[in-house]
């Protein structure tokens, strides 16, 4: 196996630009170990569902003629990178993890993917998800779910898994998730590696196919902060194509990453969310968390507990509020333009063929989200469901307002438990909802938060997340305590915690 | 099912009609309104799209700010109140060329809203209440391939066409109109033309019935008279063109009596106006639980328009048509039924250019609503597109006052302009038209019809000047209408004074 695989995002950066190595080479070793280790629906990690050597390695080719001419675009021009299948991508496959969009190749990129393509990021391919976004396990990816590299029986979350999953087998160094109830935190989470979710708004989501477009949110994933860091103020800044952006400079991340990673937190001060911590959440999970509270202190933070007593009913709120706009989205895949069509035997209507397709394309979880937000914005429900679900979502952000007059960050587990065997929760959504309990507010607030590992369970041995929160636009305190953190725990376990993984399979 | 119809005079003794209206307007924006796509009319099918517009996954919509201003400029001109924060919502439904499968649109926070518009009817004014005028988008076009009537049904397959799809359009919506029986048609028809009129003052649309960027949908009900409660009602959709707004009034008025009188209950439904008879026929039934599952559209961003900036296309609201229209008829001392014809022609904006090139009104009137009308008419074009331009009708007329021409020569060199002979003067040199200004051939040919009509001169002689009609028009013949009139009159009454 390369060592090149190993080095983060910015020391690969690096390397380039010291002429060490070149971005073919790079671009190859991430392809051998996808290769490797990879598989498929049967077995392997399964974090990709569209691998694109031969593109991958042209926009590698295309890198190094640029550096060789000295005309690199970006720091990371030549570092590989993954993206979720949920993001647009022309000529490459889009499949949101669905078989409704089998086969279907977009004609236009997000604008995140314009921007990753423009700083001269080779594409490695599309990851893995769970059916539009729809999960916490990519268990219900219709292609087969990703496994957790920390143990293959395990999930990786969701719906992000398969970027996670990515990064964490050092398949890629770099990917892009999006986070619509926690979708790059958790995964983040159980698999050991750094997510971060923006201010809302704070990156484009034009191209980003919509799950509920007032909570989703495009954000990096990656095995350190800085390479988060990094990637964020890549992929960040105001789109004219998408006016729920927010038209205001992108923050100095990378430089709030560096102060972290000093150590100093001192006059930073914290809040602790009492109702976001406590009963039924793993004991290992609660260890690790309390002690990277004390270890807070310890850089020089003032911490305090602070209640949020709306945060209870973040969880119904949200799944009021996801399928009502997800049922919306979901009404365009109606088997006449794009992806798949199932045209039953004799002579059937357009009717039977959209009925058809749909009964065949969208998964069970998709069904469920479907009727209930039809149900909910129906007449007569709205104002009961919706309606009422909309003010305790102002709520919510009226709770974060309050508890951020008083800390400059809010923080706790990011998931309550660590990785769960496949298919434990499968047949249970309401124990499978639950792994975002902690994530969800900050979807529904808008605000910006980055889940970083914090160790590992004592029970189990699997990976810890660790949530830090902060207000709409303060991004860069997510790295100031993100950095921080992972210097103090990076230094206290002798190296990074991906270190401790199991090695897979293959490799050269 | 043949409708059962109530002859209108027992309609109106017997019922009283709500009305309602609601105008869509497709405004003139160079792009459509959540995309950069143009919106040019015509453009090959499919040729004007993009990721936004044909609803693809991912693509996001961003509001056009020229649709926003246009829909403000109507609702102020409307008398309405400018919302100061509003948002679009989506409207959930199938429909085959909507390629979202929602329409967005705004529902309970529509851009304008409380305003009126004060319509005249044969010199008697009606307040029209707007409820709302809000912003949308219109739909993709389909046509049905392989069928007899080019409906889907029976039809080989479908096209669609998304040119048409996102296009800004607004909304108008009345409050319940309540017009004595007998005016209802009347009324309908006059707040459409002149909804219309203002909007081709504002410049916001093209205002064309016939190409749909101005379409009317008929919402009707009828109450015994007296009775304080409304009937249900009927929506007669995509009525384009004044005429068959009336005719479409008038007939679901006839319509709905006939059930009531026979004592059925009128259904609520849509209903298609029909152009060869002037009927209406079913289109769907709408029932309350048809559910359009609105909600804010969670892509776009409320749309706040500043005080100022209203304040600003406030003031430059153009005149008032029917204000200008009363200013220019005391001007121009059009009388009442001059006006009417004017009016109803669309020839009043063509006359004031007219006029601006120094043509006397009651000239200019004339051409434009006696000669070229009939010429627009006949070739199924509006008189804009006529071929003639007011600085043209101008130059005929200045030669008609130098005597170059007259009236009936003018209408040759109207025709030599159409045919794109040249200019007037061209056109008189080309096909040899001016006046004979030399009084030696009239003479001669008055000698030559004097002498035909003996009697004749005897009469003129004996004072009845009225008998020079006859050796005028002969002189005119002889002249292949080349002759100034007056000038052969005058040579006729000196020689035989």
């Amino acid at each position: 196996m390369s060592e090149l695989i190993r080095k983060t995002a910015a020391e690969l950066a690096d390397a380039l630009a010291a002429g060490e190595t070149t971005s073919v080479e790079l671009t190859q070793v991430h392809l051998d170990r996808i290769a490797a280790v990879d598989g498929d629906a049967e077995a392997g990690v399964h974090a990709f569902l569209h691998v694109d050597a031969e593109g991958a390695l042209v926009q590698a080719a295309e890198s190094d003629a640029r550096r060789a001419a000295g005309e690199t675009r970006h720091l990371l021009d030549g570092v590989p990178i993954a993206v979720k299948d949920v993001l647009t991508t022309q000529g490459l496959p889009t499949t949101c993890g669905s078989k409704i969009l089998e086969g279907w190749v977009p004609p236009y990129d997000a604008t995140v993917v314009r921007k990753i393509k423009a700083a001269g990021l080779p594409i490695l391919g599309k990851t893995n998800m769970d059916e539009f976004a729809m999960g916490s396990s990519t268990e219900h990816s219709a292609y087969g779910p990703t496994r957790n590299p920390w143990d293959q029986t395990r999930i990786p979350g969701g719906s992000g898994g398969g970027s996670a999953a990515a990064v964490a087998a050092f398949e890629a160094p770099l990917a892009l998730g999006t986070d619509t109830g926690g979708s790059i935190r958790q995964p983040g989470a159980v698999t050991g590696t750094v997510g971060v979710k923006p201010t809302y708004g704070g990156v484009s989501r034009y191209g980003l196919v919509a799950l509920a477009n007032s909570l989703d949110q495009v954000g990096p994933v990656t095995r350190t902060v800085l390479d988060s860091a990094l990637l964020h103020e890549l992929i960040g800044g105001h789109d004219p194509l998408d006016s729920t952006s927010v038209d205001v400079p992108v923050g100095a991340y990378v430089e709030a990453a560096r102060q972290g990673a000093t150590g100093d937190l001192s006059g930073l001060r914290v809040g602790v969310i009492k109702e976001l911590a406590g009963d039924g959440w793993q004991p290992g999970v609660m260890q690790r968390f309390a002690e990277t509270v004390d270890l807070l202190k310890e850089l020089g933070a003032e911490v305090t507990e602070v209640s949020c007593p709306t945060f209870v009913h973040a969880m119904a709120t949200y799944y009021l509020i996801l399928p009502a706009e997800c049922s919306s989205n979901l009404a365009k895949f109606d088997a006449m333009r794009y992806g798949l069509r199932v045209v039953p035997d004799g002579d059937p209507s357009a009717e039977a063929v959209m009925k058809a397709t749909r009964d065949a394309g969208f998964g069970d979880e998709v069904k469920r989200r479907i009727m209930i937000g039809t149900y909910a914005l129906s007449s007569g429900y709205y104002d009961a469901y919706y309606g009422t679900a909309q003010k305790v979502r102002t709520l919510i952000s009226r709770d974060f307002a309050a508890a951020f007059e008083s800390v400059d960050v809010l923080v706790s587990p990011t998931s309550p438990t660590t990785a769960f065997p496949l298919g434990e929760k499968l047949d249970d959504p309401l124990a499978m909802y639950l792994q975002d309990l902690a994530t969800i507010p900050a979807n529904l607030a808008g605000v910006p938060g980055i889940s970083v590992p914090a160790g590992l369970a004592e029970e189990d041995g699997l990976p810890v997340g660790f949530q830090v929160l902060a207000p709409a636009l303060a991004d860069d305190r997510l790295y100031r305590v993100g950095a921080a953190v992972e210097a103090a725990l990076t230094s206290r376990w002798g190296g990074p915690i991906l270190a401790k993984a199991p090695t897979l399979e293959g490799g050269r | 099912m043949s409708d059962t119809l109530v002859p209108f005079d027992e309609v109106v003794a017997k019922y009283d009609p709500a009305l309602g209206l609601e105008v869509h307007v497709e405004l003139n924006t160079n792009t459509k309104m959540f995309c950069g796509c143009p919106t040019e009319f015509g453009a090959d099918p499919n040729t004007q799209v993009c990721p936004t517009c044909l609803g693809l996954p991912g693509a996001m919509p961003v509001v056009n700010g020229k649709a926003v201003e246009g829909a403000i400029r109507i609702g102020l001109a409307l008398n309405c109140s400018i919302a100061e924060w509003c948002r679009f919502a989506r409207k959930n439904y199938f429909y085959p060329d909507m390629p979202k499968n929602f329409q967005t649109s705004q529902y309970d926070e529509p851009i304008a809203f409380d305003g009126w518009l004060d319509v005249d009817v044969d010199g008697e004014t009606f307040r029209v209440e707007i409820e709302r005028a809000h912003m949308e988008e219109d739909t993709g076009k389909s046509t049905h391939v392989g069928g007899a009537t080019g409906r889907i049904h029976g039809a080989d397959y479908s096209l669609v066409d998304y040119n048409r799809a996102g296009i800004p359009l607004i909304e108008i919506v009345t409050r319940p109109i309540l017009v004595p029986a007998e005016k209802a048609p009347a009324v309908a028809r006059a707040y459409v033309a002149q909804l219309r009129d203002l909007i081709v003052a504002l410049g916001v649309s093209d205002a064309r019935m016939d190409q749909g960027s101005i379409r009317a949908d008929v919402n009707l009900s009828l109450a015994p008279k007296g009775s304080t409660t409304l009937g249900t009602r009927s929506e007669t959709k995509n009525v384009n063109s004044l005429r068959s707004v009336e005719r479409a009034v008038r007939y679901e008025m006839s319509r709905h009596a006939g059930i009531l009188d026979a004592g059925g209950k009128v259904l609520q439904e849509t209903r298609h106006f029909h152009e060869d008879d002037g009927s209406t026929s079913s289109g769907r039934e709408k029932s309350d639980a048809e559910d359009y599952r609105y909600f804010p559209e969670p892509d776009l961003v409320p749309v706040a328009p500043s005080r100022e900036w209203v304040e600003e296309l406030r003031a430059t609201l153009p005149e008032n048509p029917t204000q200008k229209r009363a200013r220019l008829q005391e001007e121009y001392g059009f009388s009442d039924l001059e006006m009417r014809d004017v009016w109803a022609s669309g020839a009043l904006p063509l006359i004031e250019a007219t006029v601006a090139e120094g043509t006397a009104p009651q000239s200019a009137r004339k051409w434009w609503v006696a000669d070229l009308l009939r010429r627009a008419n006949d070739a199924g074009v509006e008189l804009s597109e006529v071929g003639v331009t007011p600085k043209q009708v101008a130059e005929v007329q200045a030669l008609v006052d130098a005597k170059t021409i007259n009236d009936k020569l003018a209408r040759q060199v109207f025709d030599g302009l159409i045919a794109g002979e040249g200019t007037a003067a061209e056109v008189i040199e080309k096909r040899g038209l001016a006046l004979v200004s030399d009084d030696g051939p009239l003479l001669a040919a008055i000698d030559e019809a004097l002498a035909a009509q003996p009697d004749i001169a005897d009469k003129i002689r004996g004072g009845n000047h009225a008998a020079a009609g006859a050796v005028i028009g002969a002189v005119m013949k002889a002249t292949r209408g080349q002759a100034d009139a007056a000038r052969v009159r005058e040579l006729i009454l000196e020689k035989l004074s």
